[in-house]
């Protein structure tokens, strides 16, 4: 490996400041007292001392009248500066490199935490109003619609069926498979192709599924606008089938051979052994991998725009007619946020946008809860 | 040891006495097959239904002369909205690999991740609202400081829009949708550098920075690009980010990501287009989603190639 090179690069054998190597021993050595100069060590509190340091000039900044973003922006910026500029005086380059670094690496994960945060506390604190018994059982028909009041059952129970139709089409698909490609394809040239092409399944952009199911539905029922809830579940479907597909193959792969081997040592057939055997030992990874591409699926609204159209009462036909589902809903309600009844309006997209994120936050929850209770126990 | 009971003694002896092991296996194979057909499914259908899109006029076209000039334009925005949204996700994607993989505490490592899969967990189309409602109005000043101070750079041209619904905004967005998935792959990468590498760095002295740029990224090299590359696929396909945030006027081709009139991309055309209901513009649409089909398809597959072939390496 070229890394080794690196290893003993010349940071390592220059910097010799840093490293406390006492010439005449040989040995390496801690710092000797009375060496101060670049051995020092920062006090332990001391990213707290500069913390609060920092908070103090955000805080006077904002007092005299400076924006608090802009305040707070400075406050990080003599947090960045100060730190590494003390460990630069007591401790020595290198140190303050690191410690540079790590400060660094901490703000990433702020950065990244901050919108999320934002973003829950926005949508549950615009749509918790909007969340009553009413908003969840009436659907959007005759003046409620021009009106904006009554409530989102005709998209709840849109998602629902299209979601439900997307699994009874993807999971005995990507179950199937993930068994052809971990039980019998194993090393074959066809299951690197599948492989391959599961991948670039993975990659179909989400409004490709949704045009595809558009066109297929063209074509098979000869009408030049199709509007059907199967056509939003083969779009989802054709999302979910790869991440199941993965999930499935995965759990396979761990179901140790041991297993196998017994069954096939009693003699039981091949198929037999999958279907009593391994499927049941991988049960619980695999209703989690499943259970985490529901989730995924039931929040998508790009691969649904065409396909299901826009609807307002509750449709459970899902071979004729316009469903809503919950997302479809909030996108297509957006552009009546402005008018007369415009605040209903907001009022009832931020409190789908919660129902929506509940629904989809307690699939992960649930999935994961799963995976982790009812692990195989194969040790 | 399992090679004795690999298909070929197990299935070629046996299958003829045991219908059940040849229906069984025949049902999974089509089922792998069937992944087969829906993929060329998907070519097919969009090349069929797309094929009108190339006699249309200029008055389904947005007054484009022709179908490839309406589509370039909309790949142009399509790759610039993907870029800067790259722009933002690979020093944070590193860096919250990186939390995730070597700076939190054992304990604090797996809700860090958690949290990160959370972001994942989030509907695009809140997202959407969140852009619309909470981070546009806060880019405002942004705007209006990136044009006054750098505005002699062509992306920030101006002038400021009053809105900020600019692909600025949007690209935000996108490199949250597509943070996740890069830092999952990151943070995978990360943890698989061998311990004695790094044992070795500490050893010598290094402190945990040093050690993890001598050895950490070296290994993670490979790794770390096909991670961007396949965030890249996925920002480049995002659909709803975009659509919701962008305020659109028409489909122009311009660099300027601050002002009002923006370039616009391939899977926001469609999605703002969904009420369509003439067929031709519908087959314009499809065409559109054609195009995307392929580039997201390059760009995924040089992903995947870059991960194989570390792999390979490691």
């Amino acid at each position: 490996m070229s890394d080794h090179d690196d290893l003993s690069g010349p940071d390592l054998a220059t910097s010799s400041s840093g490293v406390p190597v006492d010439v005449l021993d040989g040995d390496i050595v801690g710092p000797r007292p009375g060496d101060t100069g670049g051995q020092g060590r920062l006090p332990r509190m001391a990213a707290a001392l500069i913390g609060v340091g920092a908070v103090a000039v955000a805080g006077l900044l904002w007092l005299l009248g400076l924006g608090l973003l802009p305040a707070v922006l400075l406050g990080y910026v003599a947090f960045l500066v100060a730190f590494p500029v003390w460990s630069l005086a007591v401790e020595n380059r290198r140190k303050a490199t690191d410690r540079l670094v790590t400060v660094l690496v901490w703000t990433a994960f702020a950065l990244a935490m901050i919108p999320l945060g934002s973003l829950i506390w926005t949508v549950v604190r615009r749509g918790a109003p909007a969340i009553s018994v009413g908003f969840l059982t009436d659907d959007l028909s005759g003046r409620a619609l021009i009106e904006g009041t009554g409530g989102i059952a005709m998209a709840l129970a849109g998602t629902v069926l299209v979601t439900v139709i997307a699994a009874i089409i993807a999971i005995p698909i990507g179950v199937l498979t993930a068994v052809w490609l971990v039980e019998y394809g194993k090393g074959s040239r066809l299951a690197t192709v599948i492989t391959f092409l599961v991948d670039v399944m993975t990659g179909i952009p989400s409004i490709v599924a949704g045009l595809f199911a558009f066109a297929f539905f063209q074509v098979v029922l000869g009408a030049p606008l199709p509007r059907l809830a199967v056509g939003g579940g083969v779009a989802l479907a054709l999302l979910m089938i790869p991440t199941v597909v993965r999930a499935v193959e995965e759990m396979l792969k761990l179901v140790p051979d041991d297993l196998r081997e017994a069954s096939y040592a009693l003699g039981v057939p091949k198929w037999r052994t999958i279907v009593k055997v391994v499927l049941p030992t991988a049960v619980a990874g695999i209703v989690t991998g499943v259970t985490l591409a529901i989730a995924r699926v039931a929040g998508e609204t790009a691969p649904l725009l065409l396909i299901v159209g826009t609807a307002y009462t509750t449709n459970w036909n899902p071979f004729d007619g316009a469903v809503s589902t919950l997302p479809t809903f909030i996108y297509g309600s957006l552009n009546r946020t402005g008018g007369q009844y415009g605040a209903a309006w907001t009022d009832a997209v931020w409190g789908a946008a919660l129902v929506l994120i509940v629904i989809v936050m307690a699939l992960n929850v649930v999935a994961r809860v799963i995976g982790s209770v009812f692990a195989p126990k194969t040790k | 040891m399992t090679a004795t009971l690999d298909e070929k003694s197990t299935d070629s002896s046996l299958s003829g006495k045991r219908p059940g092991d040849a229906i069984f296996r025949g049902t999974t194979l089509a089922a792998s097959l069937l992944v087969i057909v829906f993929l060329a499914g998907v070519a097919i259908f969009l090349a069929v239904k797309g094929a009108p899109a190339l006699d249309a006029g200029p008055e389904n076209l947005r007054d484009k002369a022709n179908v490839f000039a309406l589509v370039g334009a909309l790949l142009f925005g399509t790759v610039l909205a993907a870029a800067i949204a790259m722009i933002i996700v690979a020093p944070l994607s590193i860096g919250l690999g990186l939390v995730i993989s070597h700076y939190a505490p054992r304990r604090l490592a797996k809700p860090v991740g958690f949290l990160v899969d959370l972001l994942a967990a989030v509907p695009s189309v809140v997202f959407g609202l969140w852009g619309i409602f909470v981070l546009a109005p806060r880019m405002q000043p942004v705007h209006e400081f990136l044009v006054d101070w750098f505005g002699w750079i062509p992306l920030f041209a101006g002038p400021a829009s009053g809105t900020a619904r600019t692909l600025l905004t949007a690209s935000i967005v996108l490199a949250l949708m597509a943070l996740p998935i890069v830092t999952a792959i990151m943070r995978e990468v990360f943890s698989q550098t061998p311990r004695a590498h790094q044992e070795a760095a500490l050893a010598l002295g290094a402190t945990r920075w040093e050690m993890i740029r001598m050895t950490v990224l070296p290994y993670g090299r490979s790794g770390m690009v096909a991670a961007l590359l396949l965030g890249l696929g996925r920002a480049l396909g995002e659909t709803m980010a975009v659509a919701m945030v962008l305020s659109t006027t028409g489909v122009i081709t311009s660099w300027n990501i601050v002002s009002s009139q923006n370039s616009n991309t391939v899977a926001a055309f469609i999605a703002q287009g969904y009420k369509e209901a003439s067929p031709i513009r519908v087959a314009v649409l499809i065409f559109a989603g054609l195009a995307l089909f392929a580039l997201t398809f390059l760009v995924n597959f040089l992903g995947r190639a870059i991960a194989t072939r570390g792999t390979v390496k490691g």
